[in-house]
C-alpha cells in the first residue's frame, strides 16, 4: 500500500474522520484501561498498608 | 513441574508477576506489526475504500469480547467444579476487559457503519449481539458489586456467566434470524469486503496482540485481587511491607 | 417415572403458593393493571395511527407483557426467605430443582395467564387482526413461562440484595431475548403472510431448553445464596 504523503494517510481517502475516530477511541480504551489498572492497585496497597497498621497496633 | 502448585493464590501471584512483562511486550510488538500490515501492507478496498480499515480493529475486539466471556465462563465453571478460589479471581480479572472490547466493537461498528450506511447505528446481526454480549457483562460486573460476601459473590456471578454462555450462541443465532427477516442481507457489517490474505493477516495478528494484551491486563488484575484476598497471610503482609 | 413423593412435593409447593397469592391478590392486580398501563403509554407517545400501532403492536405487547412478569420475579423467594421457611425447603430432604420448578409452575400460573386473558383485548387497541390475536395468544403461552423460568434463575442469584428487583431485570433481559424476537417475530410473520411456524417452534424449542437448564441452575443459586 503506497501512500503517496502523509497528508494522503491521514486523509484516509476522504474517511479520515472515521478511520481515526475508530483506532483513537480504541487506543483511549487501552491506555485508560491500563492506567486505571496501575491506579487501583497503588490505592490498593495504600489501603491495604493502612489496615494492617491498624490490626497490628 | 505439578501445575496444581499454581492454584495456590501465593505461587500464582510470583508467577504472574513474571509472566506480565513477556505478554505485554508480545503484545505491544504485535500490535505494531499489525498495525504496519494494516496500513502499508493491506491495498485499498475497492467499494469501501479506506474506510474499511476499520475491520482491523473491529473484528478482533469482537472475537476477545467473545472469547474473553467463553473463558471467564470456563473458569466460573470450574471454580464451582472443583471450589478453587483462584478460578474465580481469574473470571473477575477478566470482566472488565471483556466489557473494554465489547464496547470497542460497538464503537468501530458504529464508526464504519456511519460511512458505509449512512446511520451512526445499524441494527446489524453482530452490533446487536455486540450490544445483547454488553448488557450480559454489565449485568455480571453488576452482580458481583451488589453482593458483599465474597464466596457468594464468586459463585453467584459465576452461575450467571454460564447460563449466559449457554444462551450467547441462542441469543447471536435468534438475532441473525431477526436481521435477515427485516432488512435483508443488505444492510450487514459481516459482509466485509472480500478477504485479500492481507486483509485477514492483519486482523489476525491484531487479534494475537489483543489476545496478549487480555492475558497481561487480566495477571495484573488478579494479582491486586489476590493480594487484597489473600491480606491475612504472612506472604502477602511480607509484600505489603516491602512497598512505600 | 418419578416417584409419587416427588409429585407430591412439587403439587404441594404449588399449592402453597397459589394460596398465598390468593390471600394478597393486591400484588397480583397491580401486575396485571402494569401490563395495560404500559402497553397503552406506547399509542400516547407514538401517536394513534391504526397502521402504525398494527405494525408495533405485536414488539410493545410483548415487551409489556415480560416488563409485568418480571416486576412479580423478585418475590418469587422473597417473601418466603424473609419468614425462614425458604431455608427450611432448601435443607430438607426434598429436591430444590423441584422447590424451584414447583414456584415457578405457580409464577407462571399467577403471573403469566393472566396476561394471555388480557392481550387480546389489548390486541384490539393495536388494531391486530383476529389471527395475529391467535398467533400472539399462542406466542405468549409459549413465552411466559420462559420468563418464569429464567426469572427464578435471576430471583434465587439476587436473594435478599438491595435494589435487587432492578438487578433481575437487568441480569434476565438479555437472556430473554430470543423468546422476545421469536415470539413477538410470530405475530409479524402472521401479519406479513409468511406465517408463524417456524417461529412458534424455535420459541417452543427454548421453551424445553429454559425448562431443562433453568431449574437445576436456579436451584444452585438457591443454594448459593442462603449459605
Amino acid at each position: 500500500m503506497e501512500w503517496a504523503s502523509w497528508a494522503e494517510f491521514w486523509n484516509m481517502g476522504g474517511y479520515g474522520f472515521y478511520v481515526w475516530g475508530s483506532y483513537g477511541v480504541t487506543a483511549v480504551c487501552v491506555v485508560v484501561e491500563v492506567m486505571w489498572l496501575k491506579q487501583a492497585a497503588a490505592d490498593s496497597r495504600r489501603r491495604l498498608k493502612r489496615m494492617q497498621s491498624w490490626e497490628e497496633q | 513441574m505439578n501445575l496444581y502448585t499454581y492454584a495456590s493464590p501465593a505461587t500464582f501471584y510470583h508467577l504472574a508477576g513474571r509472566l506480565i512483562p513477556w505478554f505485554a511486550w508480545a503484545a505491544g510488538l504485535l500490535t505494531v506489526w499489525g498495525l504496519y500490515v494494516s496500513f502499508f501492507l493491506a491495498p485499498t478496498d475497492f467499494q469501501q475504500g479506506e474506510a474499511y480499515r476499520i475491520i482491523f480493529i473491529h473484528v478482533p475486539a469482537a472475537w476477545m469480547s467473545m472469547f474473553i466471556y467463553l473463558v471467564m465462563a470456563f473458569w466460573g465453571a470450574i471454580g464451582l467444579a472443583f471450589n478453587t478460589r483462584l478460578s474465580f479471581m481469574l473470571a473477575r480479572a477478566l470482566a472488565p476487559t471483556g466489557a473494554m472490547f465489547t464496547f470497542v466493537a460497538l464503537w468501530t461498528g458504529a464508526w464504519w457503519g456511519k460511512p458505509m450506511w449512512g446511520a451512526w447505528w445499524v441494527w446489524d446481526a453482530r452490533l446487536t449481539s455486540e450490544l445483547i454480549l454488553l448488557f450480559l457483562y454489565v449485568g455480571i460486573i453488576a452482580l458481583w458489586a451488589a453482593i458483599d460476601d465474597i464466596r457468594r459473590s464468586d459463585r453467584a456471578g459465576a452461575l450467571l456467566t454460564l447460563i449466559g454462555a449457554i444462551n450467547v450462541p441462542i441469543i447471536y443465532f435468534s438475532v441473525k434470524w431477526w436481521n435477515t427477516l427485516h432488512q435483508g442481507a443488505s444492510v450487514s457489517l459481516t459482509k466485509a469486503p472480500s478477504m485479500a490474505a492481507l486483509m485477514l493477516q492483519g486482523m489476525l495478528i491484531l487479534a494475537f496482540a489483543a489476545w496478549f494484551y487480555t492475558i497481561a491486563v487480566a495477571l495484573a488484575r488478579v494479582r491486586r485481587i489476590i493480594l487484597e484476598r489473600e491480606r491475612h497471610t504472612e506472604w502477602a503482609k511480607a509484600i505489603l511491607a516491602e512497598t512505600h | 417415572m418419578a416417584e409419587p413423593s416427588m409429585h407430591r412435593f412439587l403439587l404441594a409447593v404449588l399449592r402453597r403458593d397459589l394460596t398465598l397469592a390468593a390471600r394478597r391478590r393486591g400484588d397480583w392486580l397491580i401486575a396485571q393493571f402494569f401490563f395495560v398501563m404500559v402497553a397503552s403509554l406506547f399509542p400516547l407517545g407514538v401517536g394513534p395511527e391504526p397502521e402504525m400501532l398494527a405494525r408495533i403492536g405485536p414488539g410493545v405487547l410483548w415487551v409489556a407483557a415480560t416488563l409485568a412478569s418480571l416486576l412479580s420475579l423478585s418475590r418469587l423467594f422473597a417473601d418466603d426467605h424473609r419468614d425462614g421457611s425458604l431455608e427450611h425447603m432448601v435443607l430438607s430432604p426434598e429436591p430444590t430443582v423441584l422447590l424451584v420448578l414447583g414456584k415457578s409452575l405457580a409464577h407462571w400460573l399467577i403471573y403469566g395467564i393472566p396476561l394471555l386473558l388480557i392481550a387480546p383485548i389489548l390486541g384490539l387497541q393495536f388494531n391486530l387482526t383476529w389471527a395475529a390475536i391467535l398467533t400472539l395468544e399462542i406466542s405468549l403461552l409459549l413465552g411466559t413461562p420462559i420468563l418464569s423460568l429464567l426469572g427464578s434463575v435471576g430471583a434465587a442469584l439476587t436473594l435478599g440484595l438491595r435494589g435487587g428487583g432492578v438487578l433481575l431485570t437487568l441480569l434476565i433481559l438479555p437472556l430473554y431475548v430470543p423468546a422476545l424476537i421469536f415470539g413477538a417475530g410470530a405475530v409479524d410473520g402472521v401479519m406479513a403472510g409468511t406465517g408463524a411456524e417456524a417461529h412458534l417452534s424455535l420459541l417452543g424449542a427454548f421453551l424445553v431448553l429454559s425448562l431443562l437448564i433453568s431449574p437445576w441452575i436456579a436451584a444452585a443459586a438457591l443454594r448459593v445464596s442462603l449459605e
